[in-house]
């Protein structure tokens, strides 16, 4: 196979490689390292990006390297991670409901996750604003909620399954999960309010790396996870007949495909909140570039929303100082004229 | 949208149900002044309008209960109306102003007022929300109800949805970094008809009324649009001047909605829906039938709220959303948005 496409053969395993998506994979992760460097060496005290670089192995001066080390490399990491989990999640939902307008946060993932973040922090806040429960289980609260959501969604959803009808149940439970959770900010205590805030909006600030750690491991499973599936997910994105003619299991699949989704949104959000239309234009932009393939279309995604979260992240500090402001307001500044614009590029078809 | 004709058929029906739906408002505004943490009967109402003496269950009926049932009732018709004129318009059973971002927009607007420029006058707030509706409004009905081709409900609704994301968010940003405003502000981004002085429903009334008049007005004309914008231009109606009046009467209900008791959703939604089941799809009917259903639904739900956690309070918009989710997820799954 000369030209376009490079052949991968490993005794059972084979897999064609198209060559431009090489190369645009390259470009992006060059891309994605620039801005993690520019990133780590910006903020209230700026390092000279190539000191920023030494002080992540340890080779700066005592200063840089905690700054570096214990408070920026931890965020960037989780901005990258959430970027990502974020994208390939968006990614699997557009192609499994075929509908280019779907994401986490439209379904009302994000909504159900917030919800459960809040419930957990009044639930078990004092009135001396302790808490009473360790807070590393905050995360695994949020994923219930998100996984709940999730599962009723897809449980309305399902008579006679159509995707319209997905996205328009998503919205509806969506919006009353946000009335709960605003709900219970009114009538907890102040301090709640503005913690659950900041978290609703997303934001990566005081990350930690146990955090990073987890967020990673779960990552990798669940990203490994949906690249076994992506050759199928193509199959899917056909439409269910022709999916069920070359012998997908539709049901499985589906389910497996929506478990995937659904865990590595949950799981960006459970750390870092909800960052708002990264899984919507990720997946947008990795098309244009690359073509409607999962195989390829996944990792694409995947580095354009690390990207943009970093990047986000990065304005967020820089932009107002001394404020701080979420990363998600920019995501979602940039994310919702993105999404109005799809919208209106695809009128009148369907 | 299919069924044409509700389960009232003549106009003397139809006539005897609006005079019972205006009962019922009575009856609900009286049962909301009258109901709550302290009962007050209905001498008291009476003595505290012709022999006020400073009491403090006068000064309950006088500063809250009275202005707060008459919130209610003006917004929860606003409300309505603006939904089935939006619902008309773009040809979308789930179109209304929380789902369409108009509420989150006029929110914004609120915050930003706030927190940057330090408005606090009322009157001041109720033009500021209005802005925020127009501009939503603008954005989301140039993208759905002008133009050759039309978007589809759902995109319409996801457009929508996707605005209320974006202010929402933003709000949340300028909350964060301004965190005097959020203890001010979060009450108010729910929704509540409670505390709001009689003043203020005085600043807003004149767009109500000039809004209810309008509707009626204009519900003739939103009966031949109906029938699709080239039978309208048959007739010698100009669409686009219609969709222009209904468009402005919807900024003017939904925005002095939102500024006098923020984001209250689901009424827009629900209450036009019910109305057609009672009168069909005649906007001459429509129109009164949804003010006075949104009226009564609106204090029912305000009552209630007192009623949930008593003593405290659980602010109104979040009982509609309550109430509204299912019924607005029935609707999704009966498939009236094709």
């Amino acid at each position: 196979m000369a030209g376009k496409y490079i052949s991968l053969r490993y005794g059972r395993f084979s897999q064609l490689i198209d060559k431009k998506v090489v190369r645009v994979n390259i470009v992006l992760i060059f891309l994605f390292l620039i801005v993690a460097i520019i990133s780590l060496g910006l903020g209230d005290y700026v390092i000279h990006p190539f000191d920023a670089l030494k002080a992540v192995f340890g080779m700066g001066d005592a200063m840089q390297n905690l700054v570096v080390r214990n408070f920026r490399m931890p965020r960037i990491v989780l901005a990258a991670l959430a970027g990502m989990a974020l994208a390939i999640s968006g990614a699997i939902l557009q192609g499994l409901v075929r509908n280019p307008l779907a994401s986490p946060d439209i379904i009302g993932v994000t909504d159900g996750a917030a919800l459960a973040t809040v419930g957990f922090l009044a639930l078990f806040n004092t009135s001396d604003n302790a808490m009473t429960v360790s807070i590393e289980w905050l995360p695994l609260a949020s994923f219930l909620g998100a996984l709940g959501v999730a599962w009723l969604v897809h449980a309305l959803a399902k008579k006679g399954y159509s995707t319209v009808r997905l996205v328009l149940i998503g919205t509806g439970i969506a919006a009353l999960a946000k009335a709960l959770t605003q709900f219970l900010m009114v009538t907890g205590p102040i301090y709640l309010a503005s913690r659950a805030n900041i978290w609703i909006t997303g934001s990566v600030n005081g990350a930690k790396w146990n955090q990073d750690i987890l967020l990673l491991v779960w990552f990798v499973f669940f990203f490994t996870v949906s690249l076994w599936l992506a050759r199928r997910l193509n199959a899917h994105e056909l439409g269910e007949g022709v999916a069920a003619g070359i012998g997908v299991a539709l049901r499985g699949d589906r389910t497996l495909l929506i478990i995937a989704a659904t865990a590595l949104a949950g799981g960006a959000v459970a750390f870092s909140g909800g960052i708002g239309f990264v899984g919507l234009m990720a997946p947008h932009m990795a098309r244009r570039l690359v073509g409607s393939g999962h195989g390829a279309l996944l990792p694409t995604s995947a580095l354009f929303g690390g990207i943009i979260v970093m990047i986000s992240d990065l304005a967020g500090r820089m932009l107002f100082l001394p404020l701080e402001i979420p990363a998600g307001v920019f995501t979602s500044a940039i994310g919702a004229p993105y999404f109005i614009y799809l919208l209106y590029k695809s009128r009148g078809g369907k | 949208m299919s069924e044409v004709a509700g389960v009232l058929k003549n106009p003397v029906a139809k006539g005897i149900g609006l005079f019972l739906c205006a009962t019922l408002v009575i009856i609900c505004m009286y049962l909301s002044v009258w109901l709550g943490i302290t009962n007050v009967d209905w001498r008291d109402i009476l003595h505290a309008y012709t022999h006020f003496s400073g009491t403090n269950i006068e000064i309950i009926v006088r500063e809250t209960r009275v202005p707060r049932a008459l919130i209610a009732a003006a917004v929860g018709a606003s409300l309505a109306i603006s939904g089935a004129l939006m619902q008309g318009l773009t040809r979308n059973p789930l179109a209304s102003p929380g789902i369409l971002g108009i509420n989150a927009g006029a929110g914004f607007f609120i915050v930003i007022a706030l927190s940057f420029l330090h408005i606090s006058s009322m009157s001041a707030l109720a033009w500021i929300a209005f802005l925020g509706a127009a501009l939503t409004s603008v954005i989301v009905y140039g993208l759905g109800a002008f133009g050759t081709e039309r978007l589809t409900p759902v995109k319409l609704t996801l457009a929508g949805a996707s605005m209320a994301a974006f202010f929402s968010s933003l709000t949340q940003g300028v909350l964060t970094a301004d965190q005097q405003s959020l203890d001010a502000v979060i009450y108010w981004l729910v929704g509540s008809v409670q505390g709001r002085s009689f003043t203020l429903l005085l600043h807003v009334l004149p767009y109500f009324v000039i809004g209810w008049i309008g509707a009626l007005l204009i519900a003739a004309k939103m009966n031949t649009l109906a029938l699709g914008d080239a039978v309208a231009t048959g007739v010698g109606q100009n669409p686009l001047i219609v969709k222009m009046a209904a468009g402005l009467i919807v900024i003017l209900l939904a925005g002095s909605s939102v500024a006098i008791a923020g984001p209250i959703g689901f009424i827009g939604i629900i209450v036009p829906h019910m109305s057609k089941w009672f009168v069909g799809q005649d906007y001459r009917w429509l129109i009164p039938y949804s003010a006075l259903l949104g009226a009564i639904l609106l204090l029912l739900a305000d009552i209630s709220a007192r009623f949930v956690m008593m003593p405290q309070e659980v602010p109104v918009g979040i009982m509609t959303a309550v109430i509204g989710t299912p019924f607005f997820i029935t609707i999704a799954r009966k498939g009236g948005w094709r």
